[in-house]
């Protein structure tokens, strides 16, 4: 035989997965070259995120072989894979905030002196030069929860690659980052690609992962459809082998310059004048009306998100007033915001729901008063959730699922379903396609398209430009906690927003 | 629940693991039955059943309102401090015999009975607007109103002994109907009604969702300051009601009186399979934790054992339970299908 190739760093083969009957990985092939990055793409429950978590060692009990460097190998826990040089990057990363950068970077493996005390100074010493290796003059000794997002999550990876990652996996890196932020990553990640470094890029951002990736995976219901060198593929390439092929208008939606209408005449649902939250916003005044969307875009951090909280009650306002049909309002907490018929899905559905409570409970916590005062009336409970389960089209159709083992946008279905029973006045939306697939967002999109049409008024707030486009009648560009434009009756397109904000 | 009847035996063994949390305090119960039955023949017989059933009667009052707290996700460790309180206190409004030494202000029986659920009302009260107003966590809040409830008490009693509580009390704590002792009664219905609430009523729900995700329950509107304000106020006024019957149980009332009712209140609910995490278990596990440490303490007393020995046996047997009670909400964790 002639000299083979040396094995690839990791190689999977036949790789199977199932839980509780579903098949969630049914057979893949799959490797990870030296000094690679491989991205892999696809739907919600396309089988990515499964994949990623036996390759970091969080499923163990699957079918197949894993090898790392041509020797078989199965990992136990995390700290395991870890062990063998396989880290992981969390989509929601896990800086401690009142920590320093450089106990951040060290975390679990400080220096230790002589006396087995921290060796506090070579350690903040290391991690500044560690970060320096990434073009980042940080000081090491500031809480890593006052930097902005972008450089705790490269703090994150210097934590990884420190404890010795040679294969680092990204879940979602670039959602939360802003484009000059993300152009920083992928400097770092091309950088540490060089020195050896493989990556697996995890991402719903096609165009991320066209501009960075070396090799890109589709996956498509549990199966690997295609690898393909990210130079010889473009969007709609991908698009197709991720949703079948006959669905391009449908991510058309999502990138074509809309037309805004003007603010109507009708008298506002919502009134905020003057609204002032200490830290994140200043000043802000605006007004929505019935059946329309208003959109407000901002990179992360602009203070949207805080917004949205503080209109529903979860935040205090410095100064400023809420009005619902011009009657001013006190919202001391979320309670009176529902009673002052107010919704409001959260950006992270982990706040929103109950994952070990089945579908109905989910579904009907925010109006359990309105199905009974003192007690509870299951038999109607699990009648309105079956109602919700049909206009909506939550999968699977069963009242009595437990919610955790609900997809995604599924999830975000009975978060936004949970508040259509009783017709809200204002429905507060903060980043209601974070994370999902291109199907699942559309059915988000004519949800939301739908209430509007019924006259409820929708604030949505978002970092993502496509969704802003997609759903919104006008548009208000926060920067730094305050408005710094409106688009309102005119064509728009994601060059504008990203422009303004 | 599905899975133990599609997915055969690996299914079944998951099925198990997933109800861990039920089916471990009810083997526990069962095995210790078992022992002492063999152990001793004094111990499964008709009279002793009703020995333990009358022993842990003032606990399973207790052991009702904590539920709530720890369904929550909060504690509750003023609870025998509070007992304590509300026994002394309606004592206090008790004529008592010339030389029981305290200055106490006799009143009416009804009164005085009012007067001890106001105390533990109150009480409650303040255990609430500190944990949910201030926001201090549960834990040092009551441990503070543990010692402000031992201080009204002292205050109040000032190291005497007072045996005379309202006839009403007196019935209800050491009387009896058709052979019945109603204090086992009142236990019952303290559980009865506690179930009920729980799974029945909308602030039942709360208290579940509450302790299950706190932040999902209040993105909803839930208003859960309310509701752990509430849990709190409930378990207070429990205690009170279990002191002041305690009080005629034992026959007088005094200074700690109740202290062990602390530990056995908290094992009641936990060894029963109550998740200290909040959001799961319930009523019946607590009832089946009020078995195991009844039975535990009463087969001891069987036994011919060294009696500083039943103190060490008594931990470790709930080190056990607690080893369980966590392990439980790992194994929920680490298996999402479980």
């Amino acid at each position: 035989m002639m000299a083979s190739a040396p094995p690839p760093l990791l190689e999977m083969r036949a790789v199977a997965k199932s839980f509780g009957g579903v098949h969630a990985l049914k057979g893949v092939d799959f490797a990870l070259q030296r000094g690679e990055i491989h991205a892999l793409v696809g739907e919600n429950g396309a089988g990515k995120s499964t994949l990623m978590k036996i390759i970091a060692g969080v499923h163990h009990d699957y079918e197949g072989t894993l090898a790392l460097a041509g020797v078989p190998t199965r990992f136990r826990s995390p700290r395991d894979a870890l062990a063998s040089g396989i880290g992981m990057v969390h989509q929601e990363l896990s800086i401690i905030p009142d920590l320093s950068v450089a106990e951040n970077v060290f975390l679990g493996s400080q220096p230790v002196g002589r006396l087995g005390l921290v060796a506090w100074r070579q350690m903040a010493a290391e991690a500044k030069e560690h970060l320096a290796g990434f073009g980042l003059d940080l000081d090491p000794k500031m809480p890593a929860g006052e930097l902005p997002i972008g450089l705790q999550q490269l703090v994150e990876l210097a934590r990884v690659l420190f404890s010795g990652a040679r294969i680092v996996i990204l879940d979602e890196p670039t959602s939360a980052l802003s484009p000059p932020e993300i152009e920083r990553l992928f400097a770092v990640l091309r950088q540490l690609k060089a020195q050896g470094t493989s990556f697996v890029f995890i991402s719903h951002f096609l165009e991320d992962v066209l501009a960075i990736a070396d090799r890109i995976t589709v996956f498509r219901n549990g199966n690997l459809v295609a690898t393909a060198a990210a130079a010889e593929t473009d969007k709609k390439w991908l698009i197709e082998r991720m949703i079948g092929a006959g669905h391009e208008e449908l991510e058309a939606t999502y990138s074509e310059a809309i037309v805004l209408a003007s603010e109507t005449e009708s008298a506002p649902v919502l009134t905020v004048r003057g609204l002032t939250i200490p830290g994140a916003c200043a000043d802000l005044s605006f007004a929505v009306h019935p059946g329309e969307v208003l959109g407000i875009y901002g990179f992360m951090g602009s203070g949207q998100l805080e917004l949205a909280r503080a209109l529903f009650g979860k935040l205090p306002l410095a100064a400023g007033e809420i009005l619902i049909d011009g009657q001013p309002v006190r919202l001391r907490n979320t309670t009176d915001a529902k009673r002052a018929g107010i919704a409001y899905v959260a950006e992270s559905r982990r706040r929103m729901l109950f994952p070990e409570q089945p579908v109905y409970r989910n579904l009907s916590i925010a109006m359990l008063e309105k199905i009974g005062k003192v007690w509870l009336r299951p038999a109607r409970e699990r009648q309105i959730a079956e109602g919700h389960i049909k206009t909506l089209g939550i999968r699977p159709p069963s009242v009595e699922a437990l919610l955790r083992n609900l997809s995604g946008g599924n999830q975000q279905k009975v978060a936004l379903g949970k508040w259509l029973t009783e017709r809200p006045r204002l429905l507060v939306l903060a980043e209601p396609t974070r994370g999902m697939d291109v199907g699942a967002k559309d059915d988000v999109l004519k949800i939301v398209h739908d209430l509007r049409d019924q006259g409820i008024a929708i604030l949505l707030v978002s970092t993502e430009p496509e969704t802003v486009l997609a759903m919104a009648n006008r548009v208000l560009v926060l920067r730094k906690g305050r408005i710094v434009q409106e688009f309102a009756n005119q064509t728009i397109g994601k060059d504008h927003l990203l422009g303004a904000a | 629940m599905s899975q133990a009847a599609t997915a055969g035996r690996s299914g079944a063994g998951r099925f198990l693991m997933g109800h861990l949390r039920n089916i471990a305090p009810l083997l526990t119960l069962l095995f210790l039955i078992a022992i002492f039955a063999l152990l001793s023949p004094s111990f499964l017989t008709v009279g002793n059943v009703g020995n333990i059933l009358r022993q842990i009667s003032i606990t399973a009052i207790i052991a009702t309102g904590l539920t709530f707290v720890i369904l929550c996700a909060e504690i509750d460790l003023s609870i025998a401090a509070i007992a304590n309180a509300a026994g002394i206190v309606v004592a206090f409004f008790t004529l008592q015999e010339a030389y029981v030494n305290i200055a106490n202000l006799p009143l009416p029986g009804g009164l005085a009975i009012i007067c001890g659920l106001l105390a533990c009302f109150a009480l409650g009260v303040v255990n609430a607007i500190g944990v949910t107003r201030i926001g201090i966590p549960s834990f040092i809040m009551t441990l503070a109103m543990m010692q402000i409830a031992a201080g009204i008490s002292a205050m109040l009693i000032r190291g005497q002994i007072a045996y005379n509580v309202p006839d009403l009390v007196r019935v209800l704590g050491s009387g009896s109907v058709l052979g019945m002792p109603w204090i086992v009664l009142i236990a019952i219905l303290f559980l009865l009604v506690g179930h009920i609430v729980l799974t029945y009523t909308r602030y039942g729900r709360y208290v579940y969702m509450v302790g299950g995700n706190r932040e999902a329950a209040e993105l909803s509107g839930v208003n859960v300051r309310w509701v752990i304000g509430t849990a709190l106020v409930i378990s207070a006024v429990c205690s009170g009601v279990a002191g002041m019957l305690g009080v005629a149980y034992f026959g007088s009332a005094q200074q700690n009186e109740f202290d062990d009712y602390l530990l056995d209140g908290i094992a009641a609910v936990v060894v029963g399979g109550t998740s200290l995490f909040g959001g799961r278990g319930g009523i019946p596990n607590t009832i089946i934790g009020l078995f195991v440490l009844g039975v535990l303490n009463n087969g001891l007393d069987h036994i011919d054992i060294d009696s500083f020995l039943k103190v060490l046996i008594r931990g470790l047997i709930l080190l056990m339970a607690l080893i369980i009670n966590v392990y439980a909400q790992r194994l929920r964790d680490v298996h999402p299908a479980g």
